[in-house]
């Protein structure tokens, strides 16, 4: 069934493989929803209203004018719907760490495919005596039944897809949601511009630090520590002089640098700042240059501290990340 | 003619049947540049798996440079710069160092076996030196095997996103309303 | 942004390639035509226009390809394919300008030193070239044009340290008119030569030939002279330098000691001289380190001054008639302004007691060759004869050994240079003043400069005997006929294939040079480098002896290692040539290789402040952004990598040039062909595409 013809720009909303921390996050903005709800005719956001993928189907190529994506490409499922997406959008918009750089579902990219199923189907906290796997294809009486594939990697949006605008964040905070919303609204009206495209809307042009309250000098780390009690830090000095992996400053900033504000290290949701090639380089790199240790030994010594690297640097960017997983995920997989 | 202990030049038979590393060298261009220029001038020969970049200093190198090469199909990578005590920035390569430690844990935590990473100091008089690290870092990855770290697949898009875009007016555009647009033309 | 903050001129990008066959010495080994041919149709899309090779690219026909083409094509990029940057950079640069391009888009790559001299196999060879020129292809197309900065110099010149180099190099400045501050930390200019007697190899008095020196640096209207004082903080960038400099309470106002010296008669306190007299004479509590002091404006010793200890004394006040004495005088800091520093800081002497076993500080009538050069001065504490520690008994045998220090791998592996002219010297004087038996031991000669072979044949000719071997110990413990009541030195003559004891009377350890014990902290201080002894490093060991990677700062003398008076004066003369010339210039133009920080991406987070070592990064706090000072900025591009925001950009070695180099670099495999790369795994369903929504749920 089609929806009734109107003259309101269309927007979609979709979550790929996400927690629905984003979908909360645009509902986040309250009452502020029913000023979206007035602007836009909602064909597509199925957390919140009903919609088939059918009359997304039947729409012509560009029929939709903004298309918000959130969540990571994991199935041929998702991948197909932002291909889908992408056709019928003027604009899509990579919402959230998940879609923008993998976040949090990213580090599965440390897995290979089997490593992950073994994982949630064979392991002992699973009750699975007969060792079932999921399948993609099954023979039923019908006939054989096509479900999604776990994809052997998960992918950002943007290696799927072309994207327009990036909304970093997990989630991204609800002010900058509808900061970002009304300023497409205004676009649309003609009274405000539009953004060049492949612009981070929703976010600042610095990193966390520009935000952070905390007192800061020339950094000078003699060890990395893992926090324990805040109680044996000080609430006034930035954290990562006290020896706390702060991600802060390699972080883009518009979250209000609301974790160290708390006492807890930045671990870096909002992703990289403009420009930069890699998170976890722009990290490792500034980390390491300002520990205060010359030997090799010393050096180790001190960065014992960061007990997982590939945790502490790629934790939201490994998927976007210049490798964008480890050897495990493609090579096994690949070679089966 | 200096003679570096090198393995065997591969022949071009060799390059069509037998693995050859390819190895990225990043040099600084006071010592280990230099280095390479004095194995040359010297006639000292090395394998030609190693492809230099010339930076100032190890201290410029970027941790961002090794993952490129790696995602770019190197097989390793060679950091190399002055001496500790001798960096012509007076301590830079102290910092290569320590990103280099760091750099190594983690690609570590990414699969990557150490050995394709090294640092090596090579002063400007050290051209044998430096030629025999090219060599022996060679031989060390040639054993290992390829890394065929996998290619970034252009982007699927399904759409020809710059006409779209030119449609909608470019950059500066103004929005009106979706009735109004010409709905951008799909490549399939 | 992580790059440039400028980007590329607007338009299309024009590239033109030059392989250079270089006679054989490339096109012997690398298949020229082919690179060429290849670099006009592989790389093509990649902005290549024309690609051309030519026997020698350097020479005027072959620089005329290059200017001609930017010319009649409309070329707006260059890559030669030659040799070493460090070669040719400058000639195909200039080339590029002299055609109205910018010489920075133009780049140089090495398919000489870096492929055809190295690698032997031609198609491995060949593919090395194509890869490296796919590379500077790469790189090019990110080039940004630069411009190089001009910075004034201000005409005054810091010395650092007044030995003989330094005086060198301070009168050279003075002379030409223009202003000098000198800053020595002792209290008389001269250095180590005004401890010294005769110099080798001409022996020509030392004191004869440097105290004019000093006279006319103490009184040159052109020079500044600062002693008892040091240097403390160094800012600033070559031509803007802004010197901190301490000077440390005299006690004695110097405008008005005339220097006649009755504070010392009448000082009540002797102290044992340990610098000057190598601890083989006496000082007074206030004095001058030697009679011929420039300034002879005296210093009180405050630890060992009456005075400062008891409260009472004042003889120095009582006798003084002009009344000179200021008991509060306080440390003073000032503050200099100069375009240029000069670094003559000199040397230490090895310390002879970390070699226990030749007998330094156990065995009395071991000397070292300081104390030695006290014990033969005429102004020295014995008037010039060469006696035992007891002051009055001649030696009838003195041993000389070499290398006491030097060219040794448990002490400094390095030779100390003027150790075997010194040791000969000792030998000379010894059997001229005594007419003893002198042997000196060696390990090997080294007489290289003029007239000092000529001097080694004269004491060889004199008598002397020469051992050579390094002797394993120095001992009082004779135990065979005629080492009674003598020291005995055992060595392996390696001449003679055996092991000998010598019983002496007398030993001289010629010690070597080693680098100032503060040396590291004093290169930081003024952001020059040093080797991992602690001699400062040239910027070029042959080409650029006196400068540093630092511009503005130059070295001179023994502060870059052992080196015998001639040099050390020559280059106290070059550094102030060096010098000059910038003056002259009135300005001098920087590399516009530099670190830039863009603050609207800068958060302030400090990662960068502590990296610099020129101290060119500073921090607003009002603004809390950091920022680059060009001029001090050396192009390391340490802090361009280390910040976390990418908020550094690095001109000539920008992110995005670097990135672009790995990807050409990467174009071709080893075999000769693009690389067959495997692509990163996805699902099955896939590989045809997307599905319509009805498939997805059949």
């Amino acid at each position: 069934m089609s929806p009734l013809p109107t003259t309101k720009p269309k927007l979609a909303i979709f979550g790929a493989a996400s927690c629905g921390g984003c979908d909360i996050a645009i509902v986040n903005i309250h009452e502020h929803i029913l000023e979206v709800a007035a602007v836009f005719d909602i064909v597509l956001w199925p957390t919140v209203t009903d919609g088939k993928y059918s009359d997304i189907e039947a729409m012509a190529d560009g029929e939709i004018t903004v298309s918000l994506i959130n969540g990571s490409m994991r199935t041929d499922e998702t991948v197909h719907l932002a291909r889908l997406l992408r056709r019928k959008s003027q604009f899509l918009v990579a919402f959230g760490s998940c879609a923008s750089e993998g976040c949090i579902p990213g580090l599965a990219n440390l897995s290979s495919r089997e490593q992950i199923l073994d994982t949630v189907y064979s392991t002992d906290s699973t009750e699975n005596p007969d060792r079932v796997r999921p399948r993609w294809q099954v023979g039923i009486p019908e006939g054989v039944l096509d479900l999604p594939e776990f994809e052997p990697m998960l992918r950002t949006l943007d290696q799927v897809v072309d994207v327009d605008y990036t909304i970093p964040g997990c989630p991204p905070e609800s002010d900058q949601i509808w900061a970002v919303l009304q300023a497409l609204v205004a676009a649309l009206d003609g009274t405000g511009p539009l953004p060049p495209r492949g612009s981070i809307l929703g976010a600042g042009d610095s990193t966390v630090c520009d935000e952070c309250e905390r007192k800061r000098d020339v950094k000078r780390i003699n060890k990395f520590v893992r926090i324990t009690s805040q109680a044996s830090f000080d609430p006034e000095i930035c954290l990562l002089e006290q020896g706390l992996p702060c991600n802060g400053p390699a972080t883009r900033n518009g979250c209000g640098a609301k974790c160290p504000a708390a006492g807890a290290p930045c671990i870096g949701c909002y992703g990289p700042a403009e420009g930069a090639a890699d998170f976890g380089a722009r990290l490792m790199s500034a980390y390491a240059s300002v520990i205060q240790a010359d030997k090799p030994e010393a050096i180790d010594a001190a960065l014992n501290g960061i007990v997982d690297p590939a945790g502490q640097f790629y934790r939201f960017s490994l998927a976007h990340s210049l490798l964008r997983g480890s050897r495990a995920a493609w090579k096994t997989d690949g070679e089966h | 003619m200096n003679a570096a202990p090198v393995s065997p030049v591969p022949t071009e038979v060799d390059l069509q049947t037998v693995f050859e590393p390819t190895v990225i060298g990043f040099t600084c261009n006071w010592c280990s540049y230099r280095a390479a220029d004095l194995a040359g001038t010297a006639r000292t020969k090395y394998p030609p798996n190693v492809r230099l970049i010339r930076l100032m200093c190890s201290g410029r190198l970027d941790p961002a440079f090794v993952l490129k090469a790696f995602a770019e199909g190197a097989d390793a990578v060679m950091i190399t710069g002055c001496h500790p005590g001798e960096c012509h920035y007076i301590e830079q390569n102290l910092k290569a160092l320590r990103r280099f430690r760091l750099l190594r844990r983690t690609l570590e935590a990414l699969g990557i076996e150490p050995q394709r990473v090294q640092l090596v100091w090579a002063s400007a008089a050290e051209g044998v030196h430096i030629a025999a690290e090219i060599a022996r870092v060679t031989d060390e990855v040639r054993a290992l095997g390829p890394l065929d770290w996998p290619a970034d697949a252009a982007a699927d898009t399904g759409i020809n996103l710059d006409s779209a875009w030119e449609a909608t007016g470019g950059q500066e555009a103004e929005l009106a309303p979706a009735e109004a647009e010409q709905a951008p033309e799909a490549d399939r | 942004m992580s790059g440039n903050g400028t980007t590329p001129a607007e338009g299309e990008i024009r590239i033109g390639v030059y392989v250079c066959h270089c006679g054989s010495n490339i096109a012997g080994t690398v298949d020229v035509v082919e690179v060429a041919r290849w670099a006009g149709e592989a790389l093509k899309d990649r902005g290549v226009v024309v690609a051309r090779e030519y026997k020698f690219m350097c020479s005027s026909p072959g620089q005329e390809l290059i200017t001609d083409d930017i010319r009649d094509l409309g070329l707006n990029r260059i890559v030669v394919a030659a040799c070493s940057p460090h070669l040719h950079e400058s000639t195909f640069r200039g080339a590029t300008a002299r055609a109205g391009l910018n010489p920075y888009l133009c780049e140089l790559v090495s398919i000489r030193e870096q492929d055809s001299w190295v690698h032997s196999d031609r198609s491995a060879a060949t593919t090395k070239a194509k890869a490296i020129l796919a590379g500077g292809v790469e790189r090019v197309r990110r080039n940004v044009p630069l411009d190089p900065i001009d910075v004034d110099i201000n005409p005054a010149t810091l010395v650092v340290g007044g030995g003989i180099a330094g005086i060198q190099a301070a009168l050279e400045i003075a002379d030409a008119g223009f202003h000098v501050y000198m800053v020595e930390r002792e209290p008389s200019i001269g250095g180590h030569m005004a401890q010294f007697d005769k110099t080798f190899p001409t022996l020509d008095c030392a004191a004869c030939i440097l105290t004019p020196r000093m006279v006319t640096a103490g009184t040159h209207p052109n020079i500044t002279l600062m002693t008892w004082s040091e240097v403390t903080r160094v800012e600033g960038y070559v031509g803007n330098f802004t010197v901190t400099v301490r000077k440390k309470a005299r006690y004695v106002d110097a405008d008005l000691c005339t220097g006649c010296g009755v504070c010392e008669e009448k000082c009540p306190k002797k102290v044992i001289d340990e610098t000057y007299e190598a601890g083989l004479g006496y000082r007074k509590a206030i004095y001058t380190p030697f009679a011929q002091a420039v300034p002879r404006v005296p210093v009180i010793d405050r630890e060992n001054c009456t005075y400062f200890e008891k409260g009472t004394c004042k003889a120095c006040e009582k006798f003084c008639e002009k009344a000179a004495i200021r008991f509060d005088q306080q440390d003073e800091e000032l503050t200099l302004q100069v375009g240029n520093i000069i670094m003559a800081t000199g040397y230490d002497i090895f310390d002879a007691r970390e070699i226990a076993q030749y007998g330094y500080g156990r065995l009395p009538n071991v000397f070292t060759s300081i104390e030695f050069e006290r014990l033969s001065n005429s102004a020295g504490p014995t008037n010039g004869r060469i006696v035992l520690r007891d002051g009055v008994t001649e030696p009838k045998t003195v041993g000389v050994i070499h290398c006491v220090g030097s060219r040794d791998r448990n002490f400094q592996n390095y030779c100390s240079a003027i150790c075997c002219m010194q040791s000969l010297k000792f030998a000379h004087l010894v059997k001229e003043r005594t007419g003893a038996t002198v042997y000196n031991f060696y390990i090997d000669m080294r007489t290289a400069a003029k007239g000092y072979d000529e001097f080694y044949q004269r004491v060889l000719e004199e008598g002397t005997l020469f051992v050579r071997g390094k002797p394993a110990e120095v001992t009082e413990a004779g135990r065979l006929p005629g080492e009674d009541g003598k020291m005995v030195i055992q060595v392996e003559d390696t001449l003679a294939g055996r092991q000998r004891r010598i019983p002496v009377d007398m030993v001289v350890l010629s010690v070597g040079l080693k680098p100032r014990s503060d040396a590291r902290e004093v290169a930081t201080r003024f952001g020059i480098s040093s080797s991992s002894e602690g001699w400062a490093i040239e910027k070029h060991p042959k080409l650029d002896p006196v400068a540093t990677m630092t511009e503005g700062v130059f070295i001179a003398g023994c502060v870059s290692g052992p080196k015998d008076i001639p040099t050390s004066v020559a280059q106290g003369a070059a550094a102030a040539a060096r010098v000059l010339s910038r003056i002259q210039n009135k300005s001098i133009r920087l590399e516009p290789i530099k670190a830039e920080i863009h603050a609207e991406h800068c958060s302030g987070c400090r990662i960068c402040n502590g990296l610099c070592p020129f101290n060119a990064i500073s921090f607003d706090s009002v603004l809390a952004v950091s920022s680059v000072n060009a001029a001090m900025c050396q192009g390391c591009g340490t802090c361009v990598a280390a910040c976390p925001a990418g908020a550094i950009s690095g001109s000539g070695f920008s992110d995005e040039q670097v990135m672009a180099q790995i990807e050409g670099l990467l174009r071709i495999g080893m075999n000769g062909t693009a690389p067959d790369r495997r692509r990163f795994p996805v699902a099955s369903g896939e590989t045809t595409g997307d599905r319509t929504a009805e498939e997805v749920r059949a």
